[in-house]
């Protein structure tokens, strides 16, 4: 594999054979020098045309685990902002010597645009209402160990409420729940459902409270402000009256079942209880193993020719 | 005066086929007949294997001059008219500054003319810079020779003021042009909003945007009584509504372009600018309509919306992109390639249909006949061609065809009495 583009890139083999490297980068990371020499000589290059803070931090402090060097090229600080065209700017950094950009772009499909120009590896940090890959990956991997489920997702009933139409998160993580065997439902009113997905391996519905005595996994998605201004949602009261995650909603929860969230919050819209009062959330949880999902989408895609055995990434 | 002799070929027009030669003076055709013995110093133009045709009239070009000069000029952009067999193109007004004045439309016909490599008609505005807020001043504009108005870019979103726009330019007898999309419809759109759509995660062009305004000006035809065209319908709901109000009797023509007969929204999944297009491209489903509304004649005109973009442009993300796609070189094949249509019903969507659409069936589209203008076009309906955009006489690339084999290929134009292209190569 050269690339991480989408989800839809990878076989169920691949996603559970890069949730058991994770399972490494996390001993990895929890020792007491969390660092390893895996990727050392290899330059890994965030290119962050659109703004994010755990996203962009989480790959640097994963690469800088595996011992790559990293380069950190915001678009505020770039000749972008001087016209520089996308393809000017991704060959001029290429000519530096780079084996993979970490992209994150305001439009769908530019990082698989980028792969023309560039004969580095191109993982996807989000783009657009597309994909966010490793999002996904992470997701699994916190849905994995926070279950118990190494072997795959069977029977598992997931559901994700809010905005799927300008998710990305929601694009990345059907493909990966569905393709690990979990059952999926969105949540949503028709207006923030994409306009037509009846090929996608999902149930909608367009009520949450009869669903949530059988969730295994309640996934709420932000829900932003501006989608009041295409007449998309009435008010976010009244989204979060009916969406909402209430201390009501949350005690109608099967016991064992995990809320999560991609971040940021909008905590009194789609999180109007505390989650730290969540027995179920394991929304921190996802932020830390983000980075080990990193470091093994790192490893997977530039340790080529690397044994993938503990000791040598202990070595 | 040299005389141009075209030997060996099949004569189709608006009369039928039957083999034949022609022979031209001085721009117009001079003799008609079963074959023609060339003489000392006539220039031959050999046809055989060929059909020779009245020459084609297209609706839709844009030659991005004045304004974008680096994406094409009037002199590439009838070059590559010329090589697709056109001898005659309707210039859309969305330049800068925009066709809305008699000094911008004397401008783009004098460039036309000095090319000299087929007659530019440009087209004028319906409003005040496109904007949508001001008629464009007709009567002016009709007199310097404009027959058809459009704001091609832009629909024309008020309803109040495309009434009084149809109601003003009724006495004048030009033809007004509705690209129909309801703006309000289509905010941020990149693609046909479908499953495809859904999946890129990309904000969808839905087809009722096209069709709401194809119906709403339907009406105001009813209302008015004035002609009105469309153009580039795409969607099968368009098509339905035209076929009924012809059947209603209404004063109505329409276009489709080659893409929308030719490629789905599925080719948008490599999230290729290449393929991105306005109207987009849509479903199975539309473009075995628009081929059924160009069999039955519902579709008046194969018009190829020829839309050069320079090659920078064209490698911004998807969302960035310019819509548009170049169409003048390959227009002939794709329809010959594409549509179970006779070569006749082809050659009248090309030629005669689209030139009394562009009012100049006094001298386009004309039957081949003694005495007629020498606009003709000669071209191998049979002959297998590669698609290859850096070969194009037009300035840019940005074709969605590169690689693709066609059938059907033009070999000579002649464009008023003189082969402006000559076994496949531009003249001047």
């Amino acid at each position: 594999m050269k690339h991480l583009l989408s989800i839809s890139d990878l076989t169920p083999d691949q996603i559970h054979h890069l949730l058991e490297l994770t399972d490494h980068m996390v001993e990895v990371s929890s020792r007491p020098i969390p660092k390893v020499p895996a990727l050392r000589g290899k330059n890994v290059v965030s290119l962050f045309f659109e703004d994010s803070t755990r996203t962009r931090t989480s790959f640097d402090t994963a690469a800088k685990r595996l011992s790559a060097d990293t380069m950190n090229f915001a678009v505020s600080s770039s000749s972008v902002n001087k016209g520089e065209s996308l393809r000017d700017t991704i060959e001029t950094i290429s000519a530096m010597g780079v084996d993979a950009f970490v992209v994150r772009h305001k439009s769908s499909g530019a990082p698989q645009m980028i792969t023309r120009w560039t004969n580095a590896s191109i993982i996807n940090a989000g783009d657009g209402w597309h994909q966010h890959p490793t999002q996904a990956l992470l997701d699994c991997y916190t849905i994995r160990t926070g279950l118990n489920r190494r072997d795959g997702f069977d029977g598992l009933r997931i559901a994700i409420v809010g905005d799927i139409k300008h998710s990305r998160v929601a694009r990345s993580d059907v493909q990966a729940f569905a393709a690990l065997g979990a059952h999926v439902t969105l949540v949503a009113p028709p207006t923030l459902l994409p306009p037509s997905i009846d090929d996608w391996p999902v149930d909608v519905s367009h009520e949450l409270d009869p669903l949530l005595p059988h969730l295994d996994v309640l996934y709420l998605l932000r829900v932003q402000r501006e989608r009041m201004d295409d007449a998309l949602l009435p008010s976010l009261h009244e989204y979060s009256t009916m969406y909402g995650l209430t201390a009501a909603r949350s005690a109608r929860l099967a016991p064992h079942a995990l809320v999560m969230h991609p971040g940021p919050m909008n905590r009194g819209v789609e999180m109007v209880v505390d989650p730290s009062e969540l027995p179920g959330s394991v929304i921190l949880n996802q932020v830390a193993n983000g980075v080990a999902v990193r470091m093994a989408v790192l490893f997977w895609l530039l340790g080529e020719g690397s044994d993938l055995t503990r000791s040598e990434i202990a070595s | 005066m040299t005389r141009l002799l075209i030997t060996g070929g099949t004569l189709l027009d608006q009369h039928g086929e039957r083999p034949g030669a022609v022979a031209v003076v001085d721009g117009r055709i001079s003799e008609v007949a079963a074959s023609i013995e060339p003489g000392d110093g006539d220039d031959v133009l050999d046809a055989t294997g060929c059909i020779v045709s009245p020459g084609f009239v297209d609706l839709h070009v844009h030659l991005r001059e004045p304004g974008k000069e680096e994406a094409e000029t009037i002199e590439t952009g009838s070059r590559a008219a010329a090589l697709g067999g056109f001898t005659a193109v309707v210039a859309m007004p969305n330049t800068d500054p925009a066709h809305d004045s008699v000094s911008v439309v004397q401008f783009v016909r004098a460039q036309g003319e000095a090319a000299g490599l087929c007659e530019v008609l440009p087209s004028g505005c319906i409003t005040v810079g496109r904007a949508g807020e001001q008629l464009a001043p007709y009567g002016e504009l009709a007199a310097a020779g404009v027959h058809l108005f459009t704001d091609d870019g832009n629909g024309v979103q008020d309803p109040l003021l495309m009434r009084h726009a149809l109601e003003y330019a009724g006495p004048l007898g030009v033809v007004l042009a509705q690209h129909c999309e309801v703006a309000a419809l289509t905010k941020g759109a990149v693609m046909h909003e479908g499953a495809c759509c859904s999946t890129l995660g990309l904000p969808g062009w839905p087809s009722i945007a096209e069709e709401l305004m194809v119906f709403r000006d339907i009406e105001l035809v009813r209302l008015t009584g004035v002609p009105m065209h469309f153009l580039h319908l795409s969607t099968a709901r368009s098509v339905q509504l035209v076929r009924q109000a012809k059947a209603d009797g209404l004063p109505i023509t329409a276009e489709a372009a080659p893409h929308h007969f030719t490629l789905t929204d599925e080719m948008l999944t490599g999230y290729d600018p290449l393929f991105k297009v306005n109207p987009p491209l849509r479903t199975r489903a539309d473009i075995d309509a628009i081929k059924a509304g160009l069999v039955d004649g519902t579709i008046d005109a194969i018009a190829t919306d020829h839309a050069p973009h320079a090659p920078h442009t064209k490698e911004e993300p998807l969302d960035q992109a310019p819509p548009g796609m170049l169409g003048l070189e390959t227009a002939l094949a794709l329809a010959i390639t594409e549509l179970d249509m006779p070569l006749a019903a082809i050659v009248a969507a090309l030629s005669w249909q689209p030139a009394a659409i562009a009012g100049v069936a006094d001298r386009h589209g004309r039957p081949i006949e003694v005495g007629e203008p020498a606009n003709l076009t000669v071209f191998d309906p049979s002959l297998e061609w590669s698609v290859v955009p850096a070969q194009f006489a037009s300035k840019s690339r940005n074709s969605p065809y590169g690689g693709r084999t066609v059938t059907g290929k033009v070999r000579h134009t002649v464009f008023r009495g003189t082969a402006v292209v000559r076994d496949g190569a531009a003249t001047r």
